[in-house]
């Protein structure tokens, strides 16, 4: 089950990340999970919102460059050695990753991790070979 | 089609002992009749008298745009004012406008060399004219108009605007020329296929476009989009409009119609002058002007003369296209680079807006150029690595036009200034 993450450009300028995310928060629309690259010239949000097409739209229409991909969305208990797991099973089939990024969620005590890897179809057969909960996008909005 | 075979076709001897007649002369009323030149011609300790040969010229004071502001609006007239019939204005947008006068037969001059333009692309008495040059105080309308009417071709005098219209008698008319900036020939092209005009319905079979500079790549959208062939016209309000030089179905390079317009290439910095085959800034001398003789008026336009036989049969000397301006010429670490080469640059590259802008700056002693262009969806990912390998690859195409590495920045959308009018496409930050 894939996820759509919604990446957006910003400009390396003062005030940019906050004018993406004030639009975003005008909107009323929650973030799930976020997280940004930063190069010396620019930087990429990512993120994981409930209504990805309304938010790129909205960003759209205040002249903010994005982009919708697919991301995998797993979860992993929040202990010592979650994360090595399902990295480890990657290794093992050799699938790369190209980035990721977890969040704590404190009710189930559970971690998210958002990642992506070169091939998102073998990535998540590899994961669910290795008996991963994958999330769908419904879980992840409902947290 | 030659227009006039005896002017276009004449030998080079010929030619040369006309134009030496003609510079005589005009040099002789200037000096006469305009107290600029003489003051001019003075200062420099030259006399009329001390033009023997064509490169005597050489002895002679550029007129720069500055000096003609400086008399506006007609102290450049060299005849009373009740021998000038019309008179014509540049736009103003880089200062105040500068005038341009016209007697009886400067007009007549102008019909004939426009009528040898239009004669280039195709033109003839049955052709329908659909001239979208704005009429007015600009050059373009009335000069095309001069020269279809001296052909007996109907004109079509619908000056600039109002699209709809424009595509609405372009079909029911059946217009076989169309005269308008390459810009704006893009722009109706957009507009026909939005409307679904089949380009069957357009009976278009060449175009006359100018009064900006474009490129090969635009030629050839141009001539995919509306079906036909699209040729390059050259001129100045202050020389006397469009008519100065018309490319031939050749396409290659430019004829000037230097029985009028006496061309000589100089080195922009030194202000040297250069020979055939070199790239420099062209410079014209009116041969045959009554109103207003204009003696080694700087263009800034940079180009090059061409000395080579043209199959089409005219000995004019051609002159390549414009591609840039002496005043926003850069020297980067010696080497000279223009706007528009690295704009080509960026227009070969799939999904990158013709937005950009250089910046030029000299960190440790050695210039670096960074071209800002606006991210889009096509340039953007959600990997760091493909926008870097997006980014090598536009200044890996800069590099083959321009002979230097720049650094590429990305930039939000619509942060960068429009090329409507004459945007700023260089910040130079060098106080050199």
């Amino acid at each position: 089950m894939k996820l759509k993450q919604i990446s957006v450009f910003l400009e390396n300028r003062k005030g940019r990340l906050w004018k993406a995310l004030n639009i975003l928060s005008e909107a009323k629309i929650n973030i799930r999970a976020l997280s940004i690259a930063d190069t010396s010239e620019f930087g990429i949000l990512r993120m994981i919102v409930p209504q990805p097409n309304e938010a790129i739209h909205i960003l759209e229409e205040n002249n903010f460059v994005v982009q919708i991909n697919d991301v995998i969305g797993v979860a992993v208990p929040d202990e010592p050695g979650g994360l090595d797991k399902i990295l480890g099973i990657l290794n093992k089939s050799d699938i790369n990753v190209e980035y990721l990024y977890a969040f704590v969620e404190k009710k189930r005590e559970q971690a998210m991790v958002v990642l992506k890897t070169e091939d998102i179809n073998a990535g998540i057969k590899a994961l669910k070979d290795g008996n991963i909960t994958i999330l769908s996008s419904e879980e992840i909005y409902n947290l | 089609m030659i227009w006039n075979k005896k002017a276009e076709c004449m030998s080079v001897e010929e030619k040369e002992e006309l134009q030496l007649r003609r510079l005589t002369e005009v040099v002789k009323i200037a000096y006469e009749n305009v107290n600029y030149y003489k003051k001019r011609f003075n200062e420099m300790n030259v006399h009329p008298d001390d033009i023997e040969t064509l490169e005597d010229i050489n002895k002679l004071p550029f007129t720069s745009k500055t000096d003609l502001r400086d008399a506006y609006p007609f102290g450049l007239f060299a005849v009373p004012h009740d021998e000038i019939v019309e008179v014509h204005t540049t736009s103003g947008t880089t200062g105040k406008p500068t005038v341009s006068g016209y007697t009886q037969k400067d007009l007549d001059i102008w019909g004939e060399v426009m009528a040898r333009a239009l004669t280039m692309a195709g033109a003839g008495k049955k052709d329908l004219i659909q001239n979208c040059y704005g009429y007015g105080l600009f050059t373009g309308g009335l000069g095309v108009h001069y020269g279809a009417q001296k052909i007996g071709a109907t004109v079509i005098p619908i000056s600039a605007g109002n699209t709809q219209r424009q595509i609405q008698i372009m079909q029911d008319f059946g217009s076989t020329i169309l005269t308008c900036t390459p810009s704006y020939a893009l722009h109706l092209s957009d507009v026909l296929q939005n409307n679904g005009v089949e380009p069957e319905k357009i009976s278009l079979k060449s175009g006359v476009f100018g009064a900006e500079m474009w490129t090969e790549e635009m030629r050839e959208e141009i001539e995919n989009r509306l079906n036909l062939s699209a040729l390059n016209v050259y001129g100045l309000t202050e020389i006397i409009g469009p008519g100065v030089a018309q490319e031939c179905t050749e396409k290659n390079g430019l004829h000037i119609f230097d029985d009028h317009f006496y061309p000589e290439i100089i080195d922009p910095e030194n202000l040297k002058p250069l020979s055939y085959d070199e790239k420099g800034e062209l410079v014209l001398t009116t041969l045959t002007r009554e109103g207003m003789p204009i003696i080694r008026f700087r263009t800034r336009d940079i180009t090059t003369l061409r000395r080579e036989k043209c199959e089409c049969g005219r000995t004019l000397v051609k002159m390549d296209r414009i591609t840039g301006r002496s005043d926003d010429m850069l020297k980067i670490r010696g080497v000279i680079v223009f706007p528009s080469q690295i704009e080509r640059a960026i227009l070969n590259i799939k999904g990158l807006e013709p937005h950009y802008q250089i910046i030029v700056t000299r960190p440790h002693h050695l210039d670096e150029l960074e071209v800002q262009v606006e991210a889009s969806n096509i340039l953007f990912s959600d990997e760091v690595k493909h926008i870097e390998d997006i980014k090598k690859n536009i200044e890996d195409h800069i590099h083959d036009e321009i002979g230097l590495r720049v650094n590429i920045t990305f930039v939000e959308p619509q942060s960068l200034p429009r090329s409507n009018g004459k945007a700023v496409r260089v910040i130079d930050r060098r106080n050199l």
